[in-house]
């Protein structure tokens, strides 16, 4: 038998929901039992050290295992971050000690990322604040990319966006950093891999034909497309229509709701009201903001 | 670098610090005193702040459900409801929500409910209590337990690996059976939240719960894929969850004796059978509202009764003077200060919520099917009623009420009426107010909302495990966790086991208690009395 390579995975949480970790437990192919014991893909393993929802280990002995990895493995290990970065006061958020003092999460993540051979940012928090760095942003929430940056540290981040992300988007990029390196996953000016996140869902939605025929929803329940709902599937990219969720059994407009457009930069703030139609005005300021947030 | 070590009164040297405390949701420290081989104090720190409150006001009203389901992407789906009911009030709808939008939202609610019981007991508890390492020998053919070894013999053991050790009980057969059923959790918890997907549209954070209803329709094709997975799910909780957890309870008896608590449950009741009657703790629900005191006496919620204390929690009190301003003050630094949970209190006194609550409500009531399933559990496993108030008893709360959901589910599919609305026409008034209470799996959970100019004007939530994890109140009563800690026996202090497994057995929810920033110390009752 060919031997399995093991590549170490750290997955630290900061300002989250814990909702990112649950939504990879829903991972169908691989399942997540085939992720923690065979192989992700043909010859690797994933060598999960670090995972607070999951893992035996308490207190001081999994700190050490943190703390070990950057040690041990310098540019050998993935940091996949869930939850946003705050920055307003390092209290906000702590995880464990060292010389007997309280460690915020934003020092974790920058010692981290620093030595780490590639961060996933996991869910829309950690890629780009997410609901934390919602109006009025109380805690100073920011994507792990934008800590990154104001530290200086050039590992370079994909960023696996969504509220929570579809669990593939997550393996699916695993699997190819694994395989074929960290070129061989094209991103776009955001940082999200183009496979997944390359085409609107507004493109391939079912509803589409009502769009284009004028026909629309005006009350939950009722056919037709979801824009006048307030439908955000014109400025979001994601494979949601044709990849569905939960092991393909439905997605938001298949349930009847609009689209919040959970995958971008701008959600939740700039796509609010979330039941209000789209206009011009928002579409515009939408992708001014898009291309900022690069 | 930040804060003190420990926050807890340490003179001579006692205290065990576990930061963080692993397999629960979100970010937790616990810090005990333990000396002459037991716990002689506790203190539970929340150490992950977001602000919530201050993030909802100025929004639209019916974003709120999807904001607030961003609490906890555990128990997303509770928080969904909560918020939904207190804005089928605050517009006017608690009446008008159809049959089929009732029940679909009970079978959204529901298969959480499912997820986060079967999670709890077998991803988050089970290495506890499961030696993962026996299987390191295993010589037999059953493909799943081979890739346990084989993951064993490669030598990389994240994430089984380090855990405290001396403390695992069960024979080699028994270990067996609990690593497969903990495998085949891992494959069953999906399903739960495949089924939930039928109706919810997705999850975690389901769109399908909305004011009003729900926005899905409801079809045969659906009620029927949706019967399919129950069947799944309802075959492993009888098969494999229970027996599981009774398998527990017989080699750790003695968990039965550990982690009692303050012995006062407090229940809002969940899944509502009827839609006229609107009142959010009277009416009709499937597990009962109620309070049931150190005595054993049950008495009827009073949401009047519930008041939140900051003394101990890092809030400026001085907010307390400014309730009409709505402002908000995390203090970081202050003195006396060890949590960003608050601790709320019921009449004055900590109170107990979760499955253990909502079966020693029931079972105080008079539920039948309650009161004849733990009954027959306390024969099983040859115990007297008061020793439900621990750490076992617990899980063996938690494993029955999956039962109990599950069958009832099966009953609201029956009920379900194809092609029929699920949902009412909404207009958002200029002003309203409304209260949303309902359990969670983690226990009593509310909602509160005012809307002032079409918009959202303050928003307020009081969760499962503030009550749960709370800090000490402004008179100095331990939270429900330290009154549970306090006392416990720790046979070893390098792996303390008796620790995490009693917080543990709370399934604690950090992400959901640590939010609440209104820091006003003054009663909930002043939204709404009800």
């Amino acid at each position: 038998m060919a031997e399995t390579v093991e590549i170490p995975v750290v997955w630290l949480q900061g300002a989250g929901c814990s909702g990112c970790v649950v939504s990879l437990l829903n991972s169908l192919s691989p399942s997540i039992h085939t992720v923690l014991l065979r192989e992700l893909t043909p010859g690797k393993h994933v060598n999960l050290r670090f995972v607070l929802t999951a893992m035996a280990g308490q207190g001081q002995q999994v700190i050490d295992v943190l703390e070990g990895t950057a040690k041990a493995k310098p540019g050998g290990y993935i940091l996949v971050m869930e939850g946003s970065v705050q920055l307003a006061h390092p209290m906000f958020a702590t995880l464990g000690e060292q010389g007997r003092s309280e460690v915020p999460i934003s020092k974790r993540a920058a010692d981290l990322a620093r030595s780490a051979m590639a961060v996933v940012a996991m869910g829309t928090c950690a890629a780009y604040g997410g609901i934390p760095a919602g109006e009025p942003n109380p805690t100073g929430a920011v994507g792990i990319g934008e800590l990154l940056a104001r530290e200086g540290i050039d590992t370079p981040v994909i960023n696996i966006p969504g509220c929570p992300p579809h669990p593939d988007w997550l393996v699916g990029s695993l699997a190819a950093v694994m395989r074929y390196g960290l070129d061989a996953v094209e991103v776009d000016e955001i940082g999200r891999p183009k496979i997944f996140y390359g085409s609107l869902v507004h493109e391939s939605c079912p509803r589409r034909a009502d769009f284009d025929a004028g026909k629309f929803a005006r009350n939950f329940g009722e056919p037709g497309c979801l824009y006048e709902l307030g439908c955000k599937g014109p400025v979001t990219y994601a494979d949601c229509p044709t990849r569905m969720w939960n092991s393909g059994t439905n997605w938001c407009v298949g349930a009847g709701s609009p689209c919040h457009g959970c995958v971008e930069p701008d959600f939740p703030d700039r796509l609010s009201p979330l039941y209000e139609k789209i206009d011009e005005e928002r579409l515009n300021r939408f992708r001014v903001g898009a291309a900022e947030a690069k | 670098m930040h804060g003190t070590h420990p926050h807890i009164h340490d003179s001579d040297g006692n205290a065990i610090v576990i930061d963080p405390i692993t397999r629960i949701e979100g970010h937790m420290r616990v810090e005990a005193v333990v000396d002459g081989g037991a716990v002689k104090d506790a203190r539970c720190c929340g150490t992950l702040f977001r602000g919530f409150e201050r993030i909802l006001p100025g929004r639209h009203p019916l974003d709120a459900v999807r904001i607030t389901q961003r609490v906890c992407g555990v128990c997303p789906t509770a928080h969904a409801s909560a918020s939904a009911f207190c804005l089928d009030e605050a517009l006017g709808v608690a009446d008008k929500v159809p049959p089929n939008g009732r029940l679909v939202r009970n079978l959204i609610l529901g298969a959480n409910f499912l997820q986060s019981h079967i999670l709890h007991f077998f991803t988050l508890a089970a290495l506890d209590y499961a030696d993962v390492a026996a299987l390191a020998d295993y010589e037999g053919d059953e493909s799943e337990l081979k890739a346990v070894r084989a993951f064993i013999d490669r030598g990389e053991l994240g994430p089984f690996f380090p855990r405290y050790e001396g403390d695992y009980r069960c024979s080699k057969d028994q270990n067996r059976t609990l690593v497969r059923n903990y495998l085949r959790a891992l494959h069953i918890r999906r399903v739960t939240h495949e089924m939930l997907c039928i109706f919810g549209g997705k999850m975690p954070h389901n769109i399908g719960i909305v004011p009003g209803g729900v926005t899905c329709d409801v079809t045969a094709d659906k009620i029927s894929s949706f019967a399919g997975k129950l069947a799944d799910v309802k075959a492993f909780i009888d098969d494999a969850y229970i027996p599981s957890v009774l398998l527990v309870a017989g080699r750790y008896a003695d968990h039965f004796e550990i982690g009692a608590g303050c012995k006062r449950y407090l229940s809002y009741g969940v899944f509502n059978l009827d839609e006229k009657d609107t009142n959010p703790v009277r009416r009709k629900r499937l597990l009962p509202a109620g309070l049931v005191d150190a005595d054993g006496k049950l008495s009827a919620v009073d949401a009047g009764k519930i008041t939140e204390h900051v003394k101990h929690s890092r809030y400026d009190e001085s907010c307390a003077a400014h309730p009409a301003e709505g402002t908000t003050c995390p203090d970081p630094g202050k003195a006396g200060a060890y949590s960003w949970l608050k601790a709320p209190r019921y009449d004055g006194g900590a109170a107990e919520v979760g499955p253990l609550a909502r079966a020693m409500v029931g079972y105080v009531a008079g539920d039948k099917t309650i009161k004849a399933d733990v009954d027959a559990v306390l024969s099983a496993a040859g115990i007297s009623a008061d020793k439900l108030s621990s750490v076992l008893g617990r899980h063996a709360a938690r494993a029955l009420e999956a039962q109990w959901v599950c069958n009832a589910m099966a009953g609201w599919l029956v009920q379900l009426a194809p092609s029929a609305p699920a949902a009412v026409e909404l207009t958002i008034p200029d002003a309203g107010q409304g209260a949303g209470m309902t359990d969670a799996p983690r226990g009593a959970l509310g909602h509160w909302i005012q809307i002032k100019d079409k918009k959202i004007d303050r928003y307020q939530l009081v969760v499962p495990t503030t009550w749960n994890a709370s800090p000490r109140d402004a008179e100095g009563t331990p939270g429900p966790i330290e009154q549970a800690l306090i006392g416990a026996p720790v046979k070893d202090r390098e792996n303390p086991f008796e620790i995490v497994r009693t917080v543990r057995s709370f399934d604690p929810c950090l992400a959901c208690a640590v939010h609440v920033l209104t820091a006003r110390g003054r009663k909930i009752g002043e939204y709404r009395i009800v």
